[in-house]
């Protein structure tokens, strides 16, 4: 009866969608469930940061999710130049100016090394390419453990097991698969006509790569580079294998300083080292924003 | 005349297979000759250096009697099969949620997807430190006066694997939804006013028409969190560091003990061909689905 009130209210005006409630049975819904999953999302972040700004008196007495009462900035001076691992207690600031020399060159090798093999087998596809790529494309779902001692082995014949350059080597052997892929796509996807125009005016292989590839393709590069600083920041089983301990990455140390056996835990400062080491690719993802997501979306892709 | 023609066949586009010498290394040499090269010494003794006496399939007998192993094995299917489960089921709601065109869409994206860009040790760390049972979740609620409340999964042994499981979808389900939302958003808008033309429900819209319509992004999603999973190391030697005891042992990690601390490589690398097996399974009914057989789409 109600319905059909309504309904005879609703003729009288004018048509076309009616323009809805804000604050309809079905909205409170959605973004009420949305709300209390942004929580737990939210949460440990405030966790990290609510524990790193306390003093370790005040977190024995209270809990975690309470603010702090004296904000101290002492956890994170002492996380970055005096926590401990082992003999050293330099500090994370060893672990990340490690980690931003691993990364940096690993990231620019991977890059390069990838575009040009992209840009190959978009253009210039020789007989048996499209083996080799398929070859790599599968390599990106093996895991890792199964081909860690032969590069072990490898490295140590060419003299650079453990050494910074034989993990960048590294880095970007694995970084290969999915970045190829990205650029390989986005090569394929430029006019062929314009490739064919380079030709005819008689630019070759590297003329048309820088002049014409390099120029027109920033957004990939933004993408791929999102996508191995993260990568290789992140990583801990490469660091862990092909380095020595004077040349671990940032997050190889976190977890020494984190999870040794010695000493009182000082969750403060265990916080705050956590919070540094996850500030870079933080960083990344909230400066790229929407390229982020278009390059997990890439690397979804795969195959 | 074919005489001439022949090398200058091999050395047409050179700058080309210059160029791709890298990646043709890489597949051939890394990928193709490591693999092979580990499941060949898979069947051998090596202790400390890999060396070629033959065993047979003594390392994989050894393996498949060890207690740790078998913990691990464990670990992974429960992991597994649980964060499959859970992930696809809250990426898909979130994904589903986001895609009611609603306000501060791009706000919440946002939030799901953050710890996807942290590190599995910043992950384990953390809820490692939400988990603790002296001030984490199960004093807070012990506080509230609910004195004789127990929640301390990584002390025990029995419902570890469920803490690390929480702290891994917290880290990996923003991703999904990210994915599952890419998919309804391929999903023509014709669909959904047909749909409502016929007055169909909304959630058997979903169930009967939307989902079946994104298998392909369900396959590849599938495909990415199952290798995923085969892979989780890092969030346990952070988190537990496999404990307690051997507790939450995942089989990455046993083939890194058993390589570089135990010095028995030729477990390691059996233990790690298993875990190749394991991948090839998933991978190869897909790329046959995928690439090989009928063509659809």
């Amino acid at each position: 009866m109600a319905e059909r009130g309504t309904h005879a209210f609703a003729a009288g005006e004018p048509r076309g969608t009616r323009p809805r409630r804000a604050l309809s049975g079905r909205n409170i819904m959605i973004y009420g469930a949305l709300g209390v999953m942004a929580l737990y999302y939210l949460l440990p972040l405030y966790v990290m940061i609510v524990t790193s700004l306390k003093g370790m008196p005040e977190i024995r007495l209270g809990n975690i999710f309470a603010p702090p009462v004296e904000i101290t900035f002492q956890p994170w001076v002492k996380a970055w130049s005096e926590a401990c691992t082992g003999l050293n207690c330099d500090g994370l600031s060893r672990g990340f100016w490690n980690s931003v020399r691993i990364t940096v060159p690993s990231v620019v090798l991977s890059i390069i090394i990838a575009s040009v093999n992209g840009y190959a087998l978009a253009n210039w596809r020789f007989k048996g390419a499209n083996a080799f790529f398929t070859i790599l494309i599968f390599g990106a779902f093996i895991p890792y453990q199964v081909m860690l001692y032969p590069l072990v082995i490898l490295l140590r014949e060419m003299g650079i097991y453990g050494t910074l350059w034989g993990l960048v080597m590294v880095h970007t052997i694995f970084g290969m698969p999915i970045l190829t892929l990205l650029f390989r796509n986005y090569f394929s996807a430029i006019p062929e006509e314009l490739f064919k125009a380079a030709r005819v005016d008689g630019a070759g292989f590297w003329g048309i790569y820088f002049r014409i590839m390099l120029p027109m393709s920033l957004p990939i590069f933004v993408v791929a580079l999102i996508l191995q600083i993260t990568g290789i920041w992140n990583d801990f089983l490469f660091g862990v294998v092909y380095t020595k301990p004077d040349l671990y990455p940032m997050t190889v140390q976190l977890n020494n300083i984190v999870n040794s056996v010695q000493g009182v835990k000082e969750y403060n400062v265990n916080m705050a080292a956590t919070l540094l080491t996850g500030l870079v690719p933080l960083a990344v993802y909230f400066v790229s924003g929407k390229l982020f997501v278009r390059g997990i979306a890439a690397g979804a892709v795969k195959g | 005349m074919s005489q001439a023609r022949r090398p200058s066949r091999l050395f047409k586009n050179i700058s080309a297979k210059l160029a791709s010498l890298p990646m043709v290394l890489t597949a051939l040499v890394v990928f193709l000759g490591g693999t092979l090269w580990t499941v060949l010494y898979s069947f051998t003794d090596s202790k400390l250096l890999p060396r070629l006496r033959f065993v047979g399939l003594d390392q994989y007998e050894r393996l498949w009697a060890t207690e740790r192993w078998l913990v691990s094995i464990q670990n992974l299917a429960i992991y597994g099969l649980l964060s499959l489960v859970f992930s696809f089921v809250i990426g898909f709601l979130l994904a589903a949620l986001l895609d009611q065109k609603i306000r501060f869409e791009s706000a919440f994206r946002t939030i799901f997807l953050y710890p996807f860009a942290l590190s599995f040790i910043v992950t384990g760390l953390v809820w490692q430190w939400i988990l603790n049972p002296d001030f984490g979740v199960q004093q807070i609620v012990r506080d509230l006066g609910w004195t004789s409340f127990t929640f301390d999964p990584l002390y025990d042994a029995d419902i570890v694997i469920y803490g690390v499981l929480f702290a891994g979808l917290w880290q990996g389900t923003g991703l999904i939804m990210c994915l599952m939302l890419a998919g309804l958003r391929g999903i023509d808008e014709d669909i959904w006013k047909a749909a409502r033309v016929d007055g169909i429900p909304m959630w058997k819209t979903y169930l009967f028409i939307v989902i079946p319509m994104m298998r392909p992004v369900f396959i590849t999603t599938l495909v990415i969190v199952m290798s995923g999973i085969v892979r989780v190391y890092d969030l346990v030697v952070a988190q537990t560091g496999g404990g307690p005891g051997i507790a939450s042992e995942v089989p990455a990690k046993y083939v890194y003990e058993f390589m570089f601390r135990a010095q028995n490589l030729g477990q390691g690398f059996a233990a790690s061909t298993m875990m190749l097996l394991s991948v090839a399974i998933v991978l190869i009914p897909w790329a046959y689905f995928e690439f090989g057989g009928k063509k659809h789409g």
